[in-house]
């Protein structure tokens, strides 16, 4: 017999990752409605990216990276439909092919031209952006997915990289459609 | 230009609006201007609780036994955060209550003020919705949304934080809008074709149940009534949650009693055995559902409920319908009536087997308990304060532990709303300002804490509010010195190790009654209780009952955790029966 007055926890489902959008009224203490409803709930935020994209509503448009169970998944996307400031979710899971996923990283660069520009060729690919500019650093802008982020700023290590910044993963479904 | 009201004149304006009678609160500094508006409302009663948690409890109790939202008022601060057990308390059981605060002024939030807390960060995770009023332009229409939130979809708690300085400025009120919405929002709803599914899968079912729970509470006096109907056109058994009892009566012969962690052998098992279950208006909590792998495992579920939330949370269902129960239960009925209206006899026969089945379990009579001559069974206390209750439409309330499962098990229910009970949180300390909320609501009616000692000194000051407002409720005590359920719980699985569950020092109740202004009693044997019981039911003032029971009685049955439905602990009658030996024996 259990030594709990709580039961013991039962079979694990097998974990998906997916990309929760969220549209709130961009009021205060919404973020932390909605973020306190994962930590409260014991849901996984991997990265979050916020900001208002309808000025004359007051939309702000939520994009948070999660991992979980089926029903765990189902749960985090009726719980959030029933926060009052919360207009409508969408749901996609990560290997969508339909859904269109980008994160920004700001990269600062430090040592030589040869090493910085090495740097900048290899950052090419991820629509690199040269912002700064001294004749001791660079600062690049990239954007690209979450784990080519990843592996860039591995391999930037040893060409000069001293600093990161980087957003959560923003979200857009393909073609002409719009979530409703 | 229309007419300027005062923050503080507003909030009366939206509370007469809403058709508020009662608000139960406590005063401090940043609600004064509030407080100061009182007078001008002759038609709202403040009720002066003793601490802000029994302004709490007394506002659920107030709304779970008449269907109105509840209505708190509290300070900043400590009124605040005092609340915060009571507002946690209604999320958990779905109980509409509206909580105003007060809150320092506008330019002070933030500076670690007197009296200042984060109120809206403190109760963000208790309460369905809550809101900082920043400009007074808004205060009308946000009191009014508070109360469309906590009252539609499943209800809860809300908390509206007012500066003080917005309760002196001035705006004009408007009036709330007509049309409801739930929580604001419009949830898809159910369609025919789920009433048609539920009730093919109710004409193919050899063995069914109705699980219900407090959503059949929650959704009127007319869903119960309707659930009757329900049950006498399907002939099917029916087991109901502990917030459920009285949506269904307790001595009908359908009814097969509680289920869950000291529910009865016949339900549990029913649910354990049954090929459809259905749900109406429960969650499948962890102390109904036991070991979650093996709940029920051969069984069809369906689930009703308001909330879609609550849908496959914790139990994989195979057809959900979103809705109103009472709308669900309504429109089944009418299907049933215009496709089978011979439903009840024809499947009679098919399900004459299962209600066998049935009866043989009701044999094992899993309530019954070796009574006593010398010392008052806790369970008999129980029973004779219903038979000496069951005419009087009586209201019981009650504490955590123990005697609330009791009282679940033993005091039969024929009407919805007449039991108030912390089941979700389980707060201790519950029943004694509920009871006084109840009786607010209903001052002619008889209402009865059923309590334990230990939870009843939680909140015993609203004695003193009790006496105030001439509230002549009942706290009938059964006094066994131990925390009863936390005794128990050592006993059967930390070896009788009886950690700090002992109250070596209690109040004597008699005296502290007359303390109080009101009326103590005690019984102390059972010849005497019935006496003493009439007693305290010809006493038209607050009493408190001390009912010296048996100490060492434990709650049974009982599923221990970890376990499915079907392996049940039963109480000593059964065990002597069953001679369980050695190992066995230390478990019970």
């Amino acid at each position: 017999m259990s030594r709990s007055a709580y039961s013991t926890p039962g079979k694990k489902g097998k974990f998906d990752k997916h990309i929760i959008v969220v549209w709130v009224d961009n009021e205060a203490g919404v973020l932390a409605r909605v973020v306190g409803l994962f930590s409260g709930r014991g849901y996984n935020i991997e990265s979050l990216a916020v900001a208002e994209v309808d000025a004359k509503l007051n939309i702000s448009r939520i994009t948070i990276v999660t991992t979980g169970t089926p029903q765990v998944i189902e749960q985090i996307k009726l719980q959030l439909k029933k926060l009052v400031p919360v207009h409508k979710v969408a749901d996609f899971k990560r290997e969508d092919k339909n859904v269109i996923f980008k994160e920004m990283a700001l990269f600062k660069l430090v040592g030589n031209i040869s090493k910085r520009n090495k740097a900048l060729k290899a950052c090419k690919k991820y629509n690199a952006v040269l912002l700064d500019k001294t004749n001791k650093s660079y600062v690049v802008q990239v954007t690209a997915l979450r784990r080519e982020i990843d592996t860039m700023s591995k391999n930037l290590k040893k060409l000069g990289l001293v600093s990161i910044s980087r957003t959560g993963a923003v979200a857009m479904t393909r073609g002409a459609e719009v979530f409703k | 230009m229309a007419k300027l009201s005062t923050g503080a004149e507003i909030v009366f304006k939206c509370l007469e609006d809403q058709n508020v009678e009662f608000i139960f609160g406590y005063p401090g500094g940043a609600v004064l201007p509030i407080y100061d508006e009182l007078k001008n409302h002759s038609s709202i009663k403040h009720i002066l609780v003793r601490h802000e948690q029994g302004a709490g409890h007394a506002a659920e109790g107030y709304a779970r036994s008449s269907g109105k939202p509840g209505v708190v008022l509290v300070t900043s601060g400590p009124g605040a955060t005092n609340v915060v057990t009571a507002l946690t308390d209604a999320y958990m059981d779905s109980i509409p209550l509206v909580c105003i605060s007060g809150q320092v002024p506008t330019h002070l939030i933030g500076t670690d003020a007197f009296q200042e807390c984060d109120t809206t960060g403190i109760t963000r995770p208790c309460t369905k919705h809550n809101w900082l009023v920043k400009d007074i332009k808004d205060l009308s229409k946000i009191i009014h949304e508070a109360f469309e939130v906590a009252t539609t979809g499943r209800p809860g708690p809300v908390l509206v934080d007012i500066p003080k300085d917005i309760q002196f400025q001035k705006a004009t009120y408007t009036k709330p809008k007509k049309d409801k919405k739930l929580n604001g929002k419009h949830h898809k709803r159910f369609n025919q074709k789920d009433i048609d599914e539920l009730i093919r899968l109710m004409s193919k079912s050899n063995k069914p149940i109705f699980y219900t729970g407090g959503g059949v509470i929650n959704s009127g006096p007319k869903a119960s009534m309707l659930l009757r109907e329900l049950v006498q056109a399907t002939g099917f058994p029916i087991t109901s949650t502990l917030q459920g009892l009285g949506s269904f009566p307790g001595d009908d012969n359908s009814f097969l009693g509680m289920l869950g962690m000291h529910g009865t052998y016949e339900a549990n098992n029913a649910m354990h055995d049954c090929d459809l279950m259905i749900n109406i208006g429960a969650r499948f909590d962890d102390r109904i559902t036991g070991k979650i792998d093996e709940f029920s495992p051969k069984s069809k579920k369906v689930h009703i409920d308001i909330d879609p939330s609550s849908i496959n949370k914790n139990v994989k269902v195979d057809l959900p319908i979103v809705g109103d129960v009472q709308d669900v239960i309504s429109s089944t009925i009418k299907t049933i009536k215009k496709t089978k209206p011979n439903f009840a006899n024809s499947n009679k026969q098919k399900i004459s087997k299962w209600w066998e089945t049935i009866q043989k379990w009701r044999e094992k009579k899993s309530l019954d308990y070796v009574n006593s001559t010398e010392t008052i069974k806790p369970q008999y206390a129980v029973q004779r304060l219903y038979e000496l209750t069951k005419n009087k439409d009586t209201y019981i309330t009650t504490e955590v532990g123990q005697h609330q499962m009791w009282a679940a098990q033993h005091y039969k229910f024929d009407k919805p709303n007449r039991w108030m009970t912390s089941g979700g949180l389980g707060t201790m300390g519950y029943g004694l300002p509920a009871a006084v909320g109840v009786q607010i609501a209903h001052p002619k009616k008889l209402v009865i804490d059923i309590a334990g000692e230990a939870s009843v000194l939680m909140t015993m000051q609203e004695m003193s509010t009790a006496v105030q407002y001439n509230l002549p409720i009942k706290i009938f005590i059964l006094n066994n010195e131990y925390m009863g359920m936390v005794r128990q719980w050592q006993e059967l699985l930390h070896d009788k190790n009886y950690s700090e569950s002992y109250t070596a020092a209690l109040p004597d109740f008699v005296k502290l009654a007359e303390a109080y202004g009101c009326v103590g009693i005690r019984a102390t044997n059972p010849s005497e209780l019935d006496d003493k019981i009439i007693e305290m039911l010809n006493t038209d003032r607050p009493v408190i009952f001390d009912c010296l029971v048996d100490k060492q009685e434990n709650c049974f049955p009982m599923i221990p955790s970890g376990k499915p439905h079907n392996q049940m602990l039963l109480g000593p009658k059964d065990q002597e029966q069953n001679k369980i030996t050695g190992k066995g024996k230390t478990l019970v």
